[in-house]
């Protein structure tokens, strides 16, 4: 969405008449439940099929049809892809929002309307690029009932007549949609065709912005997260799915049942090899998955922050029975129903101690699609190794945006399935108590229902226990399981994924992020760079914390954590975590229901290092 | 030497037992707790391949109490449900047994346990039940009697829900009512749900010794002993043992279970209940409700429903014992799934 034109630096200084190329952000203004997402997603993969580095944003309601959406594709020949405050391109095709939309250009920049608008152009310092959408799309061979939903088709021949977007990469864009089915390629493509033609023949050229073909995307992917973290489930194994429909998480799920549909049938029988369950609410569908990773299958469910809150009773349990499970928490802007279709990073801090009593979860934090595939599969393999249920935090803009990567790599290890005894190693043993800490390590063994050995049974239950598992009231068998379960989670420091380090030689400031709060700092960090400010950078990729990021702090005089939610969630856990080093802990978060942008975060950075 | 009985498979009455009962002397959950331990004797189930899971309660409790040999779960107030559903689902196997009380099922838990039921999930599925929370001191549950006057909470001025009415709105296969204070029943009719092929809804009066005893309550010894009235006279004959029919011509009705064992139902009087007609099934439980009759016995049963593992097109195969060849697709399925999303 547009933010006004207050943030100049992030427009590239260009001499006056000179192109700008491959570096500029188109908004796309329609309203909801219009069909637009086809040509939106149309022209980002032809714009990412020409090779330009893009990303592409959905800004949408809580609501089917008939609210105002936004969706914008920002092209960075440098490779950004953090969400930018300008757009120098509107598509203006909501006639409820459209002034508005026009005010938040920037000079020089472009509106495209419908002709039939009649709009008067308020504003001399941009480009008015009308199109007769009415006309070109009943002068197309498309049947009445389905012109509403080709209109959106004059968007996107006119957009790419008048910044040189390929015809055959939006044709193979469309195959693509439609997966490659003719008849609906041929009827839309004969819309763009036309209002590309007409652009070309009525339109003249007065903004300076245009697209080229580069080499940067070859053999790159572009995908949204919760499809790259399904994938990464099929690819961890997982086998029972238990989960309640809730926006943004939702489409993880559908994604997976594609991915294990097509990748896990039986090749004989054409059965499944893998359980799905709608359940009736979170509470069932977290139980479900305990139930199934009690009995020994990798199992996991994918929610959002209320969906999480159910969870969190169950959550409890599956730590303190010590039960594998994988909870995918796609997060959204909250408390209650908050802004469900808006990202945040505000689960944070309730989904690290999600419980009663004394827990701590291992949290997975990807920043990327590729990480939310390698987290997809990881994820079972340190629940399992670690007994416990593992949370992976996403968010909206990653979970639902179309982002570019590198193709993902196949898992580097078999599956890790933990400390499980089968019948023999119970005949060689002798003995087994489900809690003991045999290895030292915090991690008992464990035995699966079914194990058909008179010493396999053990009793899993929320109520204190010995290390036989059996009930016990005495204060010195609680504290010796509690004990065990910290020397647990410090196993687990040592298990989870390593933060990623870029130190600057003698910088005195640091910045912790974690998410999709990264790609923001990443051009932040340039832009600081380009002002001659060194910082370094710690990027959290899991909880909890070890000892590479308290080294970061100790060799940092201050250091700023950028998160996208109000309370500073993760500041505050670093501050409890190690609290020598609380004063120099500065909180940059800032939530309201829009990904940060490099802008606001130097902006927010320099006035708190000026303040200093 | 004192020689030990043992059964089919070679395992004595003792290799059935739990850990001792904390539970109160003379709580109906006891003798239910015994009667499972009979009965699992008596069939010679394998005890590594049964599964004992439970919510929160008293009746939760006591899954400890038998079996011992068994993996156990006691897990949240009115959630064992999706616990069974999980497990169950991955490891078809097993042969789960559920124990929940009537604060468990009928009020925390109402909504799993009828989904889980809906879903037909094959789950031995028990309700101890009381009409009174006993671990909290004697609060009334939402199967108590309507006007019933409790020390601690005063009178009960609402309807009591019919866990059996609720079982069959939900398409319950199985349905069943029995008294902890007739163990013959009990022990048959437990026979006959685990035969059965999905959700097997058994819901035993099991008076509370300390809060719900007296003979106001319908829920307590003196009541069900004065009051029990039985639809049938229950046998159950396992698979592969000869049906001997000594009755009358229409005397008889035999249903076969899913696992080829049979109940025979000896009818007590000529218009007695047919427990494969649901509606009649309906009917009996409202009449019984509006007359304040304790009938006990076979409600309902339906063995031709399919479980939820079946409707699912699920592998026969438990999904548990899959390799990891089969669970993680090979480095060429991701290639082609990249492929697909590649840019050029």
């Amino acid at each position: 969405m547009n933010d006004g034109a207050k943030s100049a630096e992030q427009v590239s200084p260009t001499k006056e008449g000179e192109p700008i190329v491959n570096d500029f952000q188109i908004i796309v203004a329609t309203v909801n439940g219009t069909g637009s997402q086809t040509a939106n997603t149309v022209l980002l993969r032809a714009l990412f099929r020409m090779g330009i580095p893009v990303n592409g944003k959905n800004f949408f309601p809580s609501n089917i049809q008939g609210l105002p959406t936004w969706f914008t594709i920002r092209l960075s020949k440098d490779g950004y892809v953090a969400r930018r405050e300008t757009s120098e391109i509107l598509v203006a095709f909501n006639e409820t929002t459209v002034f508005d939309d026009i005010s938040k250009l920037p000079p020089g920049g472009v509106c495209f309307y419908p002709a039939e608008w009649e709009i008067k152009h308020t504003r001399d310092d941009i480009s008015y690029y009308p199109m007769p959408v009415r006309e070109l799309v009943k002068a197309s061979s498309t049947p009445a009932r389905l012109r509403d939903y080709v209109a959106n088709m004059v968007y996107v021949g006119s957009v790419a007549a008048m910044l040189d977007i390929d015809l055959d990469e939006i044709e193979s864009a469309l195959n693509f949609h439609f997966s490659m089915k003719s008849k609906p390629v041929q009827m839309n493509m004969e819309v763009v065709r036309a209002a590309y033609e007409w652009a070309l023949d009525n339109l003249p050229k007065t903004d300076p912005y245009r697209v080229e073909r580069m080499e940067s995307e070859e053999g790159l992917i572009l995908l949204d997260g919760n499809s790259a973290g399904a994938l990464g489930a099929v690819f961890g194994g997982v086998t029972l799915i238990a989960w309640y429909p809730i926006t943004p998480s939702t489409s993880l799920i559908d994604a997976a049942r594609e991915y294990l549909k097509d990748l896990r049938l039986d090749p004989e029988t054409g059965k499944a090899t893998y359980a799905i369950i709608q359940a009736e609410d979170e509470l069932a569908a977290i139980g479900m998955v305990i139930g199934a990773g009690w009995a020994g299958a990798r199992a996991m469910t994918a929610t959002s922050g209320p969906g999480l809150s159910l969870m969190a009773e169950f959550s409890g349990l599956a730590y303190f029975a010590e039960v594998p499970a994988v909870i995918w928490d796609v997060q959204r802007v909250g408390p209650s129903t908050g802004l469900p279709t808006r990202t945040s990073q505000g689960d944070v801090l309730k989904a690290y101690f999600l419980g009663h009593g004394d827990t701590k979860h291992v949290c997975l934090l990807p920043s990327t699609i590729a990480e939310c595939f390698e987290f997809g599969w990881r994820a079972f393999d340190l629940a399992e190794r670690l007994q416990t249920p593992v949370f992976v935090l996403s968010d909206l803009d990653l979970g639902m945006n179309l982002w570019v990567s590198e193709p993902f790599a196949y898992p580097d290890q078999p599956m890790d399935r933990g400390k499980v005894l089968t019948a023999e190693d119970l005949d060689r043993l002798g003995e087994f108590a489900r809690y003991k800490d045999v290895d030292g390590d915090g991690i008992p063994y464990r035995t699966l229902p079914g194990t058909a050995h008179p010493l396999a049974a053990y009793f899993a239950r929320g109520t204190g226990h010995n290390e036989a598992a059996i009930y016990s009231e005495r204060p010195e068998d609680w504290t010796a399981n509690m004990a065990r379960l910290a020397r647990k989670f410090n196993t687990a420091r040592r298990l989870v994924p390593k933060p990623i380090v870029d130190e600057v030689e003698g910088a005195s400031a640091g910045l912790i992020a974690y998410g999709t709060t990264h790609h923001p700092i990443v051009e932040a960090r340039d832009l600081l760079h380009s002002q001659g400010i060194e910082v370094s950078y710690l990027r959290l990729r899991a909880l909890p914390l070890e000892d590479t990021t308290r080294d970061f702090i100790a060799r940092h005089e201050r250091i700023y954590v950028v998160e996208a939610n109000h309370d500073g969630q993760v500041a505050s856990l670093i501050r409890m975590e190690y609290p020598e080093y609380a004063d120099r802990i500065i909180s940059l978060a800032h939530l309201d229901g829009l990904p940060l942008t490099a802008n606001w975060i130097t902006t927010a950075f320099l006035e708190k290092e000026e303040a200093r | 030497m004192a020689t030990v009985n043992v059964n089919l498979i070679g395992l004595s009455r003792e290799d059935y037992k739990g850990r001792p009962s904390t539970l109160c002397r003379g709580c109906g959950h006891n003798s239910i707790a015994n009667q499972i331990i009979a009965v699992a004797y008596e069939m010679a189930l394998e005890p590594h391949r049964v599964i004992k899971v439970s919510g929160i309660g008293c009746s939760s409790k006591s899954p400890a109490y038998f079996l011992g040999r068994s993996h156990g779960f006691n897990s949240l107030h009115g959630r064992m449900p999706s616990i069974a559903t999980g497990a169950t689902t991955v490891n078809n196997t097993l042969i789960a047994i559920g124990v929940s009380g009537d604060g468990d099922t009928g009020s925390i838990g109402l909504g799993q346990f009828k989904h889980l039921v809906r879903r037909n999930i094959p789950l031995v599925y028990i309700v101890e039940n009381n009409g009174v929370y006993g671990l909290t001191k004697g609060q009334f549950s939402a199967t108590a009697d309507q006007g019933q006057t409790l020390k601690y909470a005063g009178v009960n001025e609402l309807p009591p829900i019919d866990i059996c009415l609720e079982a069959l709105a939900a398409e319950a296969s199985f349905v069943a009512r029995s008294f902890a204070g007739d163990p013959a029943q009990v022990r048959t009719l437990l026979k006959a749900a685990l035969s059965h092929r999905g959700t097997a809804v058994l819901d035993i009066i099991s008076p509370c010794v300390t809060f719900n005893n007296h003979e106001t309550s319908t829920k307590s010894y003196p009541y069900g002993k004065a009051h029990e009235e039985p639809l049938q006279d229950i046998a159950y004959i396992p698979y592969a043992e000869p049906i001997m029919v000594d009755y009358e011509p229409g005397e008889v009705q035999l249903v076969e279970m899913f696992d080829g064992s049979h109940i025979q139902l000896k009818k007590l009087d000529p218009e007695s209940h047919d427990p494969t007609d649901r509606m009649a099934a309906i009917q009996l439980l409202e009449e019984a409700r509006a007359n304040q009759e304790f009938i006990t016995g076979l409600i309902y049963v339906d063995e031709n429903r399919p479980t939820f593992r079946e409707v699912s097109r699920l592998i026969d195969e438990p999904l548990v014992s899959l390799p990891e060849d089969v669970l993680r697709p090979s480095p060429e399925a991701l290639e082609m799934v990249m492929n697909r999303m590649r840019c050029c």
